[in-house]
């Protein structure tokens, strides 16, 4: 029987890298979404430019489930190196598109699909004035043609979306606009009545935007303040950087001098990136670095130098498939341990885990006043899936009434005034001392930073005492950190339970998927997100408030488990963990399978005792 | 290192400079270096370069590595800001310090193991960008702190304790040269006449100035065979020219032999002279500067002076094209573009 449905299904394409598939695929996304339906959509691309198999995911859902679901609907096949896999992977009765211009052999297909056919290369062909490459590309708008008759978008919304992609082109809206024409037109002739997966006008989409973290990351720094970025190419932490120049070049030029108020430098290497950091934060700029787990593991030196000398800094790694080089275009949450505890020595760092480009833009903009009010580095862990893919979000929103906290800085005039100054020294009781920008005053206030034991006055000592002490506040000043980080947010279970269940980052869309299946079979658990290290005190009562408490995490070695187990002083026994790291997003249906098996085995158990 | 402190009062008669300060406003801490280290030398030099020029101690911002060259910033210029970075690093950290407030003087202080050996990618990639900085070597050939290892700029056939070098050495006024710097020099620590001006002039250049100053390590690298020893350099030196920095404004006394004096006109309005000791040698081309540091130390001389100069550098504020206040001066109304901006950034994602 084939699938029938209804604003609730998956969508895959599977193309091959740098046919210009990319462009279409998005569109696609973009179509559902003006006709009000929520999308999820994720790309699946390879560490190529040229050649390998790259897909694009898009779950429609009129429920508004923004995390993977697993399995596919219907298939749009495009690659003959992956055909087979890709056809096996279609859930039963599901649909399968294809360039049906050269016959495929029937054990090419299964019977229990709905095979719709569109002779892509010979529609594309038939395209008068275009050349090789152009009708290469534009196969990709016919099959978006088509697939806009067979799902039943409205009439006119890909027209509108094509507009505006290509605004000014005239040529080009032309060109696509009669390569849907082609594409719709064969599908409505050919293939009408054949797929029972249709797009139904919602309102659900709402005000919402559509959107990638590292974008809105980058639109973050660029309302935080930032002025400078130092920043060196990598997977999937680039487009990051590039979304900062892209702002910075909208949102802050001087309209009168044409002068930038922002400086964005692509150092040598991550080592260098991060020492730019430092430097401007030392001297009192906002700056950060964007990077991913390769480029944390260089920039180690550094981050244990700025949490000793107390140096401001914003770093953002976006997490992919680790060790080495890994996986570096899929997604993982395996940075945590080093992040925690970057560098030699005893160091420990403050981290937020946004769960979304929404949360993305926030905490990039909150780390600045972070870093400065704490004097020490901020890690915003993101992942790939966030960072890369674009995701349906609430609106970015900004208070115009907000100021940015520049933390603890002595100035001229307190100086000039008689105000003591030690650079090291705990006078407010917070474990955060005060801290003067180079060139304030001509006698007062200067001070040498350095990565060597100082005392409270930033002079060399290699005292134990003078030693002990500035590591002892370190450790103090980590304590107020957790009262102004971002707070846990959780969320109680209809009816009281021993179960809960702890998550953090991308994890939270599936996560909240997941809990509402889960109670729809009766299996209650609270859950609680966490949002930032160190750890806030409604962690650990959570934790000790239930019996058991499942910590869902996208890496291998439960590393988020470990740091609570050692920071929090908890019996490891209390915590279950579920680890999903094979570099896709994690799903709903995944979460509910292992939660599930777990709670209906100690069901199970207790009721044979 | 000597263990007398200075006393804090001096001679009512000691000269001041326009600022009203004298050469002891200029003073750091006691050195803890060894007696007769070069880097000593070239501290006092810098310490006259400043107050010569009337700098305002607290406008300038000194960064280093790590080593005995290092450690130096903490004994000129006490009123200024230090920053003792990780080992080789010095030149992201100067290079973001720069970034963020281009009004004051960033003098980057290293040494050869920090600046040729575990530093020379950061080395090379801020000269390349031309931070506005004076980038001083102190340049001895051996790892002091570490007891007198080679460092990459160590003579091949340089012995130690327990081996012969057998590395081809790194010249980092070639380096300098090949990766644009728009000012190079090299100077020798026992040389104080020469190192002054220098300094002076390293400082009014807006770009990457480079200084290779040959500073002898008297404790590990002092032997006669080695180059980068006292009386080596005294007997192979080969001092291209003399140079007299004038500030702006200030009348031209400097009296030289017709044909024999070449000016240079900085940014700042600063003037350099340069007494030509060798008439055939032209500080404003590169590629026979390059030449002409090699052919040298082919016969085993060391070549000192002003090598090369760009007359209208620019430095990585201009390739940026960053406003003239400093950024880290810019405050919410420069810097967020608001709730209304948002809106209308929002809808583009709609």
């Amino acid at each position: 029987m084939p699938i029938v449905a209804t604003n609730d299904f998956v969508v895959k394409f599977a193309n091959v890298n740098g046919s210009g598939s990319a462009s279409a695929n998005e569109l696609f996304a973009r179509c559902i979404l003006r006709m009000g339906v929520p999308v999820a959509s994720r790309n699946i691309f390879p560490s190529n430019i040229q050649g390998l198999p790259t897909w694009y995911e898009v779950r429609v859902s009129g429920a508004g489930w923004l995390g993977r679901r697993g399995g596919v609907d219907l298939m749009v096949c495009m690659n003959p190196q992956t055909w087979d896999k890709d056809v096996a992977s279609i859930e039963k009765g599901g649909y399968l598109v294809y360039d049906s211009t050269k016959p495929m052999p029937p054990s090419k297909f299964r019977d229990d699909l709905t095979v719709l056919g569109v002779p892509l290369t010979e529609l594309s062909n038939s395209l008068e004035g275009t050349i090789p490459r152009e009708r290469q590309l534009l196969k990709n708008v016919i099959y978006l043609g088509a697939l806009s008759a067979l799902l039943g978008f409205e009439a006119g919304v890909v027209e509108s979306l094509i507009g505006q992609q290509f605004k000014g082109k005239e040529k080009l809206i032309n060109l696509n606009m009669r390569a849907i024409e082609l594409g719709h037109g064969y599908a409505a002739t050919h293939l009408a009545g054949k797929c029972q997966l249709k797009v139904e006008r919602s309102e659900k989409v709402g005000d919402r935007i559509f959107i990638a973290g590292n974008d809105a990351a980058a639109l973050g720094c660029v309302y935080g303040g930032a002025t400078v970025a130092a920043w060196y190419p990598i997977t999937p932490s680039t487009s990051l950087a590039e979304a900062f120049m892209k702002h910075c070049k909208r949102q802050r030029v001087d309209p009168e001098t044409k002068q930038n108020k922002f400086a964005i430098v692509q150092a040598e290497d991550e080592i260098a990136a991060i020492g730019m950091v430092l430097g401007a934060c030392w001297n009192g700029a906002r700056a950060f670095t964007a990077t991913s787990g390769p480029g944390i593991s260089l920039m180690n030196e550094f981050f244990g130098f700025a949490y000793y000398a107390e140096v401001p800094a914003v770093i953002f790694d976006i997490q992919r498939g680790g060790p080495s080089t890994g996986m570096p275009t899929r997604t993982q949450q395996s940075d945590i341990l080093l992040a925690a505890y970057a560098s030699h020595g005893d160091t420990k760092h403050v981290m937020t885990f946004p769960a979304d480009p929404h949360e993305s833009f926030e905490f990039a903009a909150q780390a600045f006043d972070l870093a400065e009010r704490l004097q020490t580095p901020v890690f915003v862990m993101m992942d790939l899936d966030i960072g890369m893919n674009d995701w349906l979000v609430e609106p970015l929103t900004w208070d115009d009434n907000r100021k940015y906290d520049r933390g603890k800085l002595v100035t001229e005039e307190e100086l000039e005034a008689g105000k003591p100054f030690a650079r090291y020294l705990d006078v407010d009781g917070d474990a955060i001392a005060y801290r003067t920008l180079p060139g304030t005053h001509p006698t007062k206030g200067n001070y040498f930073t350095r990565g060597s034991s100082h005392d409270a006055y930033a002079r060399y000592s290699e005292e134990g005492r003078d030693y002990t002490d500035v590591m002892l506040r370190l450790l103090r000043k980590l304590e107020t950190a957790k009262t102004i980080l971002p707070q846990p947010v959780v969320r109680k279970a209809p009816a009281s339970t021993r179960w809960g269940v702890l998550y953090f980052g991308s994890t939270a869309v599936a996560m909240d998927e997941a809990i509402v299946s889960l109670e729809g079979r009766g299996l209650l658990l609270d859950t609680l997100r966490i949002r930032a290290f160190p750890f806030a005190e409604e962690i650990v009562d959570f934790i000790n408030a239930h019996d058991q408490v499942f910590v869902i995490e996208q890496n291998r070695d439960a590393q988020m488990l470990k740091l609570l187990v050692a920071e929090c002083a908890i019996d490891p026994a209390k915590f279950i963990s579920i680890l999903h790291y094979d570099g896709t997003p994690i799903t709903a249906r995944f979460i509910e399978a292992a939660i599930s098996e777990r709670m209906m085995l100690k069901a199970q158990r207790e009721a044979a005792e | 290192m000597t263990y007398i402190t200075k006393p804090k009062l001096h001679h009512p008669a000691l000269p001041k400079n326009s600022l009203g300060y004298t050469h002891r406003d200029y003073e750091g801490r006691i050195s803890t270096l060894c007696a007769g280290c070069g880097h000593d030398s070239i501290s006092a030099a810098l310490i006259q370069a400043c107050f010569e020029l009337a700098i305002e101690p607290h406008r300038v911002a000194k960064l280093s590595g790590i080593g005995c060259s290092s450690k130096t910033p903490d004994y000129f210029l006490g009123q200024s800001h230090g920053f003792n970075a990780v080992h080789g690093r010095m030149p992201s950290v100067l290079t973001g310090a720069n970034l963020a407030n281009r009004d004051l003087i960033y003098l980057g202080v290293s040494g050869d193991g920090d600046s040729a050996s575990i530093g020379l990618g950061q080395f090379a990639h801020c000269v390349r960008r031309g931070v506005n900085m004076v980038y001083i070597c102190e340049n001895n050939g051996v790892y002091g702190l570490t007891k007198g290892q080679f460092s990459a700029t160590a003579d091949k056939g340089s012995k130690s304790k327990t081996a012969v070098n057998s590395d081809s050495p790194i010249d980092l006024v070639s380096l300098a040269l090949l990766l644009g710097a728009t000012f190079v020099a090299r100077g020798f620590s026992g040389d104080k006449k020469q190192l002054v001006p220098l300094l002076k002039a390293a400082i009014a250049h807006r770009g990457s100035a480079i200084l290779d100053v040959i500073s002898p390590c008297v404790q590990f690298n002092n032997n006669p065979e080695s180059t980068k020893s006292y009386d080596f350099v005294r007997e192979h030196n080969d001092a291209v020219n003399r140079i007299d920095f004038i500030v702006p404004k200030a009348e031209i006394t400097v009296d030289y032999e017709p044909g024999a004096i070449e000016t240079v006109r900085q940014h700042d309005g600063s003037v350099i002279k340069l007494a030509k000791l060798r008439p055939d040698y032209n500080p404003h081309d590169r590629a026979g500067a390059m030449a002409f540091c090699q052919a040298h130390a082919a016969k085993g001389e060391v070549v000192t002076g002003l090598l090369y100069i760009e007359d209208d550098a620019q430095d990585l504020h201009a390739h940026l094209n960053t406003v003239a206040a400093p950024l880290n001066g810019l405050g919410e109304a420069d810097l967020c573009p608001g709730a209304k901006a948002l809106d209308a950034i929002n809808a583009s994602y709609r």
